[in-house]
């Protein structure tokens, strides 16, 4: 069966099948990258799998590189004049997404995001969480209605904005903000959701259920989650990967990390000495 | 309070202190000055603008000035009374009064009769010189601050830019009679005057559009690019909505400067006098864009500088700048009342 890859370009016609593997099997396949703002190097022979439907984490101190790494995984790095990655690839599900077959604009179809501040835009909240499905074409009410209601109930935020879904998403709460930016990540139904620090301007109970929300969200989704705090990346992640001088010091699962650290560098991260 | 109580914090002067009220007062009169001449500039304007503009019987308002076009007044002596009658009003006076034929009458031009096509030809010029400047102007600003690689050329591009703003009008109005009028052979129309004036408030509008783009989050940018939409898709459901009162607010200055110049209009479409209205006499719908048409500020000019003064001269030339002065006014309200409907329709 000849089946269009997800992420070409609709005129473009490579063809790679889509397959559905089971969790645990590698989705993103990082492949020895190097990775360039002009003339600094901000990442140093980077290479990962991040397994699907699972929680990975990226830690490491300030400036170590992971949110370069994140925004690698959706192209966001485009927007900023003068990068590249200059040797290595990305791939997922074997696709090299620096291919110049690549359409971007179906990569991040796939590829969803959550910033580090929260950002709705300042429309309601039900327009806001169609905003995806109307640049796909999606018009029709009743079908935008059911996608609105699964969303904001994927993002437990239901409950708290039925009755006033065509108010401004900025009237919102910071916690509810960023838990309306992950329902309108999830409306257009990615494989995988970035994370980049998602809860860092958000205040402890806010914090909380967006980390049960992740939760959650991984039965379905493949995440990738960018954090400075350790004590997040230990409670929500399967595999954590620490970063250090836009090197890779060490990945593994989450429990080997912070309880038996390979890494003397690791371990005076993980226990605080530290960054 | 007697000096046994001093306190340790009791006032005492010092250099600070003397700077302090100095400086206050300097800013204090500088303000009052400018309210003066403001008020004295407005008050002359309106105070005999509107002797012409009103009247004392009903309607109250002098409803020729506005439906009429200039004409010529005559000034005669009748039966031992004086007599004040335009053009048209004189001939039929005559025709009624055959003994009045051969009477001496002295004539004033354009001191009776109305500025109506003055209006109509302003409110025509401001709104397509507009509606090119936004377009062209928005157009620019968007590729400048969305699309173009930040560099030396695009700042060179925008210094260049900046500098237009600084060119006299007269210059662009001899630039506009060279390219529009003599080569593309536009002649004096319409046409020619809304590129010329577009081209001079261009920069205003890129300029602030641009700061009205910049303005946008960039979160806005981002959390709509990461949906996989595309660059135009953003700009057009997420940045330019929210642009647009800052857009607007900038195009508000330039339709006050495109209605007041006169320079540019004055080689390119301004006609002193023409019988036609702008939709009369039209053989084709391109005969519009490449006539000529009156407009307030050159009329004005005309009738300020043009003609020969006497006693009558003086309410049209108030009455005209009393007019301009209310209709750049309501154009400008209908702008800030449209810019605030954006605004509230996008806070963020």
């Amino acid at each position: 069966m000849d089946i269009k890859s997800p992420f070409s370009s609709p005129a473009s016609g490579r063809s790679i099948p889509v397959t559905t593997s089971p969790a645990g099997a590698t989705l993103i396949d990082i492949d020895h990258v190097d990775f360039y703002y002009g003339a600094s190097q901000a990442l140093h022979d980077i290479s990962l799998k991040i397994e699907e439907k699972k929680v990975t984490a990226f830690i490491g101190p300030s400036g170590c590189g992971k949110s370069t790494l994140l925004r690698c995984l959706n192209r966001m790095n485009d927007l900023i004049d003068g990068t590249r990655v200059a040797k290595g690839q990305i791939k997922i599900r074997g696709i090299d997404i620096y291919d110049p077959s690549v359409d971007v604009i179906e990569l991040r179809k796939r590829v969803g995001m959550v910033f580090q501040k929260s950002n709705p835009f300042p429309k309601s909240i039900y327009e806001n969480i169609t905003y995806g499905l109307r640049l796909q074409g999606r018009s029709n009410k009743s079908d935008l209605d059911a996608v609105v209601e699964k969303s904001l109930r994927g993002a437990a935020l239901w409950d708290e904005v039925k009755d006033r879904l065509h108010t401004s998403g900025l009237g919102l709460s910071g916690g509810q903000q960023q838990r309306l930016c992950i329902a309108r990540a999830i409306a257009v139904e990615p494989e995988v959701i970035l994370m980049d620090e998602p809860c860092s301007a958000l205040d402890p109970i806010a914090t909380v259920k967006v980390e049960e929300l992740i939760q959650e969200l991984r039965t379905k989704f493949t995440i990738v989650i960018v954090t400075h705090n350790m004590q997040q990346a230990a409670r929500c992640s399967d595999k954590t990967a620490f970063f250090y001088m836009g090197k890779l010091i060490e990945f593994a699962d989450t429990r080997a990390i912070f309880m038996n650290p390979a890494n003397a560098q690791t371990e005076a991260y993980v226990s605080g000495r530290f960054g | 309070m007697s000096p046994s109580t001093r306190h340790e914090f009791q006032s005492r002067p010092s250099a600070a202190r003397r700077w302090e009220s100095a400086v206050l007062w300097l800013f204090r009169t500088a303000t009052y000055v400018i309210l003066i001449c403001g008020a004295l500039v407005f008050g002359n304007i309106v105070f005999k603008g509107s002797k012409t503009v009103f009247s004392t019987t009903a309607p109250f308002i002098n409803v020729a000035f506005f439906t009429e076009a200039p004409e010529s007044l005559y000034v005669f002596e009748y039966q031992g009374q004086k007599k004040e009658m335009g053009d048209r009003e004189f001939r039929a006076f005559k025709t009624t009064h055959p003994e009045a034929k051969d009477i001496k009458a002295e004539s004033y031009v354009y001191s009776a009769g109305g500025i109506f096509p003055c209006i109509v030809g302003t409110v025509l010029l401001v709104m397509g010189s507009m509606m090119i400047a936004l377009t062209l102007g928005v157009s620019a600003a968007v590729y400048l601050s969305e699309y173009a690689k930040q560099g030396r050329a695009v700042t060179l591009i925008r210094l260049a830019i900046l500098n237009l703003a600084g060119v006299p009008s007269i210059v662009f109005g001899l630039f506009g009679l060279g390219l529009f009028v003599i080569y593309l052979d536009w002649n004096v129309s319409l046409l020619a005057g809304w590129f010329t004036l577009a081209l001079m408030v261009l920069p205003v509008v890129i300029t602030a559009s641009e700061e009205s783009l910049k303005a946008v989050p960039k979160g806005f940018r981002e959390g709509s690019l990461a949906l996989g939409a595309t660059k135009w898709q953003t700009i057009r459901k997420n940045v330019l909505p929210y642009a647009l009162p800052g857009i607007l607010t900038s195009s508000i200055l330039g339709i006050a400067r495109v209605a007041g110049e006169t320079a540019p209009i004055m080689f390119t479409a301004a006609y002193v006098v023409r019988d036609k209205l702008p939709w009369e006499g039209l053989s084709s719908v391109s005969d519009f864009f490449f006539q000529g048409v009156m407009a307030l500020p050159y009329h004005i000019y005309v009738v300020s500088s043009k003609i020969p003064q006497n006693e009558y001269t003086e309410r049209v030339q108030y009455g005209t700048a009393f007019v301009f002065l209310v209709i750049v006014a309501l154009i400008a309200t209908c702008s800030i009342v449209l810019r605030n409907k954006l605004r509230n329709r996008y806070k963020w």
